[in-house]
């Protein structure tokens, strides 16, 4: 517990040190990522402690603030969410030195690292914290950090519009917060985790929808997405491997957190995140397949990950409403490792995408291709991290999902609604999956494979050492972590055990250890298939010299790179049939001659959701306060007569 | 013994699979009125294939060379997986058909990216419409997967397919007809065959399967070709395990009934290629949403009993 407690300070001072020595560039690298890395070895420990022995710990301090105090737990719970966190910080920090080697000069680095790690420490204290006024703390400040690195290109003009349309997401969220722990704790002396009293139904579900929405706000599920794909983009690559791989799971986390302190749970919760769940899941995996930018796609992967999430929590709190504890073992069992395998998977991508912007200067899918040949070391890690990510055997992807299907289909055997859940979760993991493998392939091939679209792309470098190590340590673990999922259960069970409850993790342990451990020797299997069949061919080849030639086009002789199949063309059978979902914008060509002339073609994905519903509430929402505008005249003294006022009518209110 | 009959049986699958092709084709020729190749075609092609020098085009990566040997180990790690005869493989547990689901998802994803990775229009162009395709088939297979899960009370392939009898075909009947009726759709468009694709065509815009191997060539499309053949047995097993549930309890006579059925079902794809048309290609997606139709319906008319 001491040592998460240093990792914290390892992480403010190192902050303020790179703050300070923001002048020297490669000063305050060295400060900020050296700080990062040494918190997350020492934050390590106790994780992985906690998590190999299963047993909390507690401390606290005194602090002088109304309902405050300086409590912080580390439970199993915690443990499995700080593991992840303190592994992708860690190696994002090592990567975040080679990549922001580029903007050397031209961006406050130091400003940034302070960022960065204040993000950190901000995590670890939303993981940690066992007071809810702590909690807002942490919650509020990964807010601003993660503010201030978002808008790390600040001189783009989309760069200020993602930050701004953060800020307002994030504050709207953390005003719902407040209120559910205003609710929660009403009546009590302090707003410790564990002297919550147990609260009446009524205001379980008002709770239960309040934390829905403001914990929905951070894990970026659809509809509360819009955020999500601006944000996770403009934020430097490193930054969005930790956004998009940690920092939207706090929203998971505290969801978690919140659902024990209402227990029992009402049977239309678990309906309800199952249902956003799937949509969030479906709809996600659909919109990445329309977007044209790497790092869209992987933001709209992640709201696709997170709906895989919301949907197993869903899937396990409508088997716990009927009493099937296995069932819902197995469903939040999956849940929690699918945090764990996103974390990893999605840090990798977004790593990849960011060595892509790095060594090619540009991430648009249309002006890529080829970079296999120019990047040779950072593709086959991508590759590997879409296969990841598409949940293929033997990567870890698979393993958490793996736990929510057999929870789905043990819920088919049992009686009506909730074998219907099981069904609906399946159906919506299955359809998600085969989205998300035409996503990832689109993306991978359009970027890496075939011949280079533009000279940008031709003239690509390769990764920096630091920026391929964290991404080979990353591939490593996906493996490692797909391998030895059963190694991972009893941890597991333990993380299972402190959020959600005993009698779930009991009653799962047994009925997940043996087919994972089957799992695992299939891909142990299909490993040794691999390196024998890639042996017979070499074998087959023997001593021949294959031959080289151009690709074949059905003999067309002289091939260019623009008649390649496109990210857009690739994807335009799907897109088109989903067209009433996707609603893209776009021009085609209207062929009326013989002999068509020049032609173009434009298509563009829309933000469906922000377009149709945020912006036209914003208007009206703006509009309104326009009539309220008299109150702001600019003037310091009228503010602070109106602060002065205020208090003077709460001290007339409290006489 | 018992370890025996795993290890024969996948020998079968092995050395059998590009039977199935040969027959299709006999069948085929048999409708037109012609001769048509020999039985054993298939495995005199693969024989030559492997011994060819493959010629590889200037624009590809290692990962044309790594799509076919993936591709090719993950249907066998499949082989691992599948019952033969409604009897156990060497690796069966509750959701292995999860697992081999996935399994073929993994073949797809490395053929596509091996497609990918020539540049060419065609083979992007066969890329994209196999993924297209799987987004259709996928969740009419795994609906079908589940439905008859609820029919069996069973959470493993080889669970299901033994706890089929002549009784679960009297008592469920619309269930399992509407479920073979839906695996058989999606047998014909993942295995590439009439009337969502022809095996015959190399050079028309429709090809989808064909396309995406256009480059390859020596033991890559050796691998491929196998590849193809293994997934055409594995499909025709699920089927041929639902439609034949009785077991005699002779493991001999099992399994000579159950390659015939294989046999029978290779027959009625070439009947089916023969008597068809192929569907125009926009045409496709409705067909695999009439399987999903069909599987859907069966797990309502089970949830429901």
């Amino acid at each position: 517990m001491l040592l998460v407690l240093l990792s914290i300070v390892i992480l403010i001072s190192s902050a303020s040190l790179a703050l300070c020595l923001g002048r020297n560039a490669s000063r305050a690298q060295d400060a900020g990522a050296y700080g990062a890395a040494a918190a997350s070895a020492a934050g390590l420990i106790p994780a992985l402690q906690v998590l190999l022995t299963g047993t909390a710990e507690t401390i606290s301090f005194p602090w002088p603030v109304p309902l405050g105090s300086f409590t912080f737990t580390l439970d199993p719970l915690s443990a499995f969410f700080l593991v992840p966190l303190y592994i992708l910080t860690g190696l994002s920090a090592v990567y975040g030195v080679d990549y922001l080697k580029n903007y050397a000069g031209r961006k406050p680095l130091g400003l940034a690292w302070a960022a960065f790690n204040i993000l950190t420490a901000a995590m670890v204290l939303v993981f940690t914290a066992g007071n809810a006024v702590l909690f807002m703390l942490g919650w509020e400040l990964m807010a601003a950090a993660s503010f201030l690195l978002v808008l790390f290109e600040h001189e783009k003009p989309q760069v200020r519009r993602a930050a701004f349309i953060y800020l307002t997401a994030g504050g709207a969220g953390a005003l719902m917060l407040l209120a559910a722990f205003s609710l929660l704790g009403a009546g009590s002396a302090a707003l410790d985790f564990s002297s919550f009293p147990s609260p009446s139904r009524g205001i379980a579900s008002a709770v239960f929808l309040l934390a829905l929405c403001g914990f929905g706000l951070k894990a970026g599920f659809i509809p509360l997405h819009v955020w999500l794909p601006e944000a996770h983009p403009a934020a430097p690559s490193q930054v969005s491997a930790v956004m998009s791989g940690i920092m939207i799971k706090t929203g998971i986390y505290g969801l978690i957190r919140v659902l024990g302190f209402i227990k029992p749970w009402e049977e239309w919760w678990g309906w309800t995140l199952l249902i956003i769940g799937a949509v969030s899941c479906l709809l996600g995996a659909l919109f990445a397949l329309a977007q044209h930018e790497l790092k869209r796609v992987l933001a709209y992967s992640s709201i696709e990950n997170i709906g895989i999430i919301l949907l197993a929590l869903g899937l396990g709190m409508a088997g716990a409403a009927c009493g099937a504890d296995a069932l819902a073992g197995l469903a939040f069992g999956g849940a929690l490792l699918h945090v764990l395998n996103h974390a990893l998977f999605k840090g990798l991508l977004f790593m990849g995408a960011g060595s892509v912007l790095h060594g090619a200067g540009t991430a648009e899918l249309e002006a890529l291709g080829g970079l296999a040949k120019r990047m040779p070391r950072t593709a086959p890690l991508f590759l590997a991290g879409s296969a990841a990510a598409c949940a293929l055997p033997p990567l870890n992807g698979f393993a958490g999902e793996f736990l929510v299907y057999l929870g789905a289909f043990r819920s088919l055997n049992s009686a009506g609604s909730t074998a219907i859940a099981g069904v609906v979760s399946g159906l919506a993991l299955a359809s998600a999956g085969a989205l998300a493998a035409a996503a990832f392939t689109r993306a991978g091939g359009a970027a890496f494979l075939g011949e280079p679209r533009t000279e940008r792309a031709a003239k690509a470098r390769e990764a920096g050492p630091l920026m391929l190590f964290s991404m080979r340590a990353l591939v490593l673990l996906c493996l490692l972590c797909g391998l030895a999922a059963p190694l991972l259960l009893a941890p597991l069970g333990r993380a299972v055990a402190s959020g959600f409850g005993l009698s779930f993790s009991a009653a799962a342990a047994g009925a997940a250890s043996v087919p994972l451990l089957y799992v695992s020797a299939g891909g142990l299997l299909l490993l040794a298939l691999i390196a024998l069949a890639a042996a017979r061919r070499s074998a087959f080849l023997g001593v021949k010299m294959p031959a080289a030639g151009p690709t074949w086009d059905c003999g067309y002789a002289a091939p260019s790179a623009r008649m390649q199949y496109g990210a857009s063309s690739f994807s335009q059978p799907l897109t088109d049939f989903f067209q009433p979902i996707l609603r893209k914008l776009g021009q085609y060509p209207v062929i009326s001659e013989y002999f068509p002339g020049r032609a173009s073609f434009s298509s563009e994905a829309q933000a469906v959701f922000f377009n149709a519903v945020y912006l036209p509430a914003a208007v009206r929402i703006r509009n309104l306060a326009f009539r309220f505008s008299w109150l702001q005249h600019g003037r310091l003294q009228l503010y602070i007569m109106y602060i002065v006022v205020t208090l003077l009518g709460l001290l007339l209110w409290k006489l | 013994m018992e370890i025996i009959k795993p290890l024969l049986q996948c020998l079968a699958a092995l050395l059998l699979s590009p039977l199935l092709a040969g027959v299709i084709n006999r069948v085929k020729a048999f409708f037109s009125g012609r001769r048509g190749q020999p039985l054993l075609q298939l495995y005199l092609e693969l024989y030559k294939l492997s011994r060819k020098t493959p010629v590889y085009s200037r624009t590809t990566t290692w990962v044309f060379k790594a799509g076919p040997v993936i591709g090719l180990s993950a249907l066998l790690a499949a082989l691992a997986v599948l019952p033969f005869a409604g009897r156990p493989s060497f690796l069966t547990f509750e959701g292995d058909f999860i697992f081999l689901l996935y399994l073929l998802g993994l073949a797809r994803f490395v053929t596509v990216l091996a497609a990918l990775d020539t540049g060419s229009a065609f083979e992007g162009m066969g890329a994209s419409r196999e993924m297209q395709f799987a987004v259709f088939a996928e969740p009419a297979f795994f609906l079908g997967l589940a439905a008859l899960a609820r029919v069996t009370g069973q959470g493993s392939l080889a669970g299901m397919f033994g706890a089929l009898t002549g009784e679960s075909w009297r008592t469920a009947a619309p269930v399992l007809a509407l479920l073979t009726a839906s695996f058989f759709i999606v047998l014909l468009a993942e295995n590439s065959r009439v009337p969502a694709d022809d095996p015959n065509t190399h050079l028309e815009l429709t090809m989808i399967h064909e396309a995406m191997a256009l480059d390859h060539s020596g033991p890559e499309l050796a691998y491929i070709l196998y590849g193809a053949a293994l997934k055409l047995w594995l499909f025709a097993s699920l089927i041929a395990c639902m439609v034949l549930p009785r077991h005699s309890g002779s493991w001999v006579l099992d399994s000579a009934l159950f390659g015939l059925a294989l046999l029978g079902m290779a027959a009625a794809v070439g009947v089916v290629e023969s008597i068809m048309a192929r569907l125009r290609l926009t045409k496709v997606p409705y067909l695999l949403i009439t399987a999903f139709a069909f599987s859907s319906l069966a797990l309502i008319f089970q949830l429901g009993r």
